[in-house]
């Protein structure tokens, strides 16, 4: 029994990876269900298919997320917190410190150089600073999230959002618009305004290098350059996988953990 | 002797003409794009429902977030001081004034001659003003003044467990989706929205008897959620329309000022 999986249930995507030997077999992102449950075993029907593999070949499943506690299928429940903090040490041997950027939520982790666990801060009450800011932003220019994402490489004057709140800095977009405002430059004030909210989870926990930046926003050039300059520290680049798996990919690492009943150096 | 108050708001423009101790006339207008615009028509209308002109005057104060750029005011006030100088002049017995405008929420402690004790303010987070109400009633497809008759027929209120107003907005569709009806969670967003004030008051120690003005007084729902919040008694503004304060605020400061001099 080779393979493990990992399972993650968030507010607007669900996540599953099949693991083997500390390497991804197969992975699968859906639009998360109105019932957790539903998500839980779409996405697993889709991962086995990807990866050609029957349910009773998977010798452990750990199911993370808001909806972790409900997945039929699931051997254990692990805390989010606990996933991307393994997860970033797979991404990133050396990290000490995650900041997760969800649909609904940003988190950022403390680790101490073993990757134990020290201190965490999660900010799930103000839609700034999280995904469903610049999701929110995309709509009101027109683009894609991916689109958003590239236009901060293209600004040249990039304007500055004076209101934090998500209601309040549609507004300052929607004026830009009407102003005539180059779109580019007002893709790199919606990521920039974006970093800024992100960076104050560090005014609570004090980051330390390297740090890792897991979620689907972590693939927002735009943000992870405002994010550097504001922490004043280097964000890793991620290479082995889309840093939106990271939660399914840690639930994975800590289920493989649990079959050989301990972490093996270097995955 | 007549004096004018105008209060340009984010949402609204509103002024009042007072002859000596009587409110001569008011009148109220969306505040579109141009404050200079809107500062003039909305005294215009208030002149020509007094009978009177701009030279009859004697003293024009102006107030709220375009208080900088209403052309004929002699002078400015803040927002504080005027909601506070408003509802002491309607209720001497105030003690604390609670407004909640359309962008913005304040809470203020006045002392026993309706002078400002202490004040906190919010205007960073939407959540809590009125901008709120206006996007879940947009959400549930209601006209805004028709949330206080729908709350009322409420029979289970909802909780809100969100305190951002885009979590609520996705909350308010759930719970829809979830069977509950549009009175049960239009009173559950007056509650929602009364606690983010009532957190505010608490943050200063305010004392009843509270007046409550602007305009999201004038929804009953939310006035009772938020003396319920509180537990304290909240008082309506004696025969003004609660959305005028600011302006009969200013108007007042312009009387007080033509007085001392």
């Amino acid at each position: 029994m080779r393979f493990v999986a990992g399972c993650d249930v968030g507010s607007l995507t669900t996540k599953a990876v099949i693991m083997e030997d500390g390497r991804i077999r197969a992975s699968a992102i859906i639009k998360s269900r109105p019932i957790p449950a539903d998500s839980a075993s779409a996405v697993i029907e889709d991962v086995l298919r990807a990866a050609a593999l029957k349910l009773d070949k998977i010798a452990f499943t750990v199911g993370t997320g808001y909806g972790r506690d409900k997945m039929p299928f699931a051997d254990k429940a692990v805390s989010e917190i606990q996933c991307h903090a393994r997860a970033a040490r797979w991404f990133v041997p050396g990290a000490r410190t995650v900041i997760d950027i969800g649909g609904q939520d940003a988190k950022e982790i403390l680790m101490d150089p073993d990757g134990s666990i020290l201190q965490f801060v999660t900010n799930d009450k103000c839609a700034a600073g999280t995904g469903r800011f610049l999701e929110v932003m995309a709509k009101v220019l027109g683009v894609s999230l991916t689109e958003l994402g590239a236009m901060s490489r293209r600004a040249r004057a990039p304007v500055v959002l004076a209101s934090t709140c998500t209601v309040w800095a549609q507004a300052d977009v929607i004026q830009y618009i009407h102003s005539g405002k180059d779109p580019a430059d007002i893709g790199a004030g919606i990521d920039s305004a974006m970093a800024k909210r992100v960076a104050t989870l560090a005014g609570s926990v004090k980051p330390a290098p390297e740090i890792c930046l897991t979620g689907g926003v972590a693939k927002n050039q735009g943000v992870a350059m405002v994010l550097e300059r504001l922490l004043g520290m280097k964000v890793a680049p991620f290479r082995k996988a889309d840093p939106q798996l990271a939660g399914a990919i840690g639930a994975a690492l800590l289920a493989r953990e649990a079959v050989s009943g301990s972490r093996q150096a270097g995955i | 002797m007549f004096y004018g108050g105008c209060d340009v708001g984010s949402r609204t423009a509103k002024a009042v003409i007072i002859n000596e101790d009587k409110i001569a006339s008011s009148a109220l207008l969306d505040t579109g794009s141009s404050p200079e615009v809107v500062a003039g028509n909305v005294m215009d209308t208030a002149l020509s429902e007094a009978g009177i002109c701009m030279e009859d005057l004697s003293r024009i104060v102006g107030t709220g977030y375009g208080r900088r750029r209403i052309p004929f005011a002699h002078a400015m006030e803040s927002e504080i001081s005027c909601h506070g100088l408003a509802a002491w002049w309607s209720n001497p017995s105030a003690r604390a004034v609670i407004d909640i405008g359309g962008q913005d929420a304040k809470a203020i402690r006045l002392s026993p001659d309706g002078g400002v004790i202490r004040y906190m303010y919010n205007d960073k987070c939407a959540s809590g003003t009125g901008r709120f109400l206006e996007i879940m009633a947009e959400a549930l497809g209601l006209p805004l003044s028709a949330l206080e008759e729908t709350g009322d027929k409420a029979v289970k209120r909802c909780v809100l467990s969100s305190q951002c107003v885009i979590f609520a907005e996705t909350e308010v569709i759930s719970l829809l989706n979830a069977g509950r009806s549009i009175p049960d969670v239009v009173a559950g967003l007056h509650f929602a929205l009364a606690g983010r004030v009532a957190a505010l008051a608490r943050g200063i120690g305010v004392e009843a008897p509270v007046v409550m003005t602007g305009g999201v007084a004038k929804n009953k729902g939310v006035f009772k959620a938020l003396s319920e919040t509180l537990g304290l008694e909240l008082v309506s503004m004696s025969g003004v329309d609660p959305q005028l304060a600011g302006a009969l605020g200013a108007v007042l400061k312009a009387r007080e000022y033509a007085n001392r001099c």
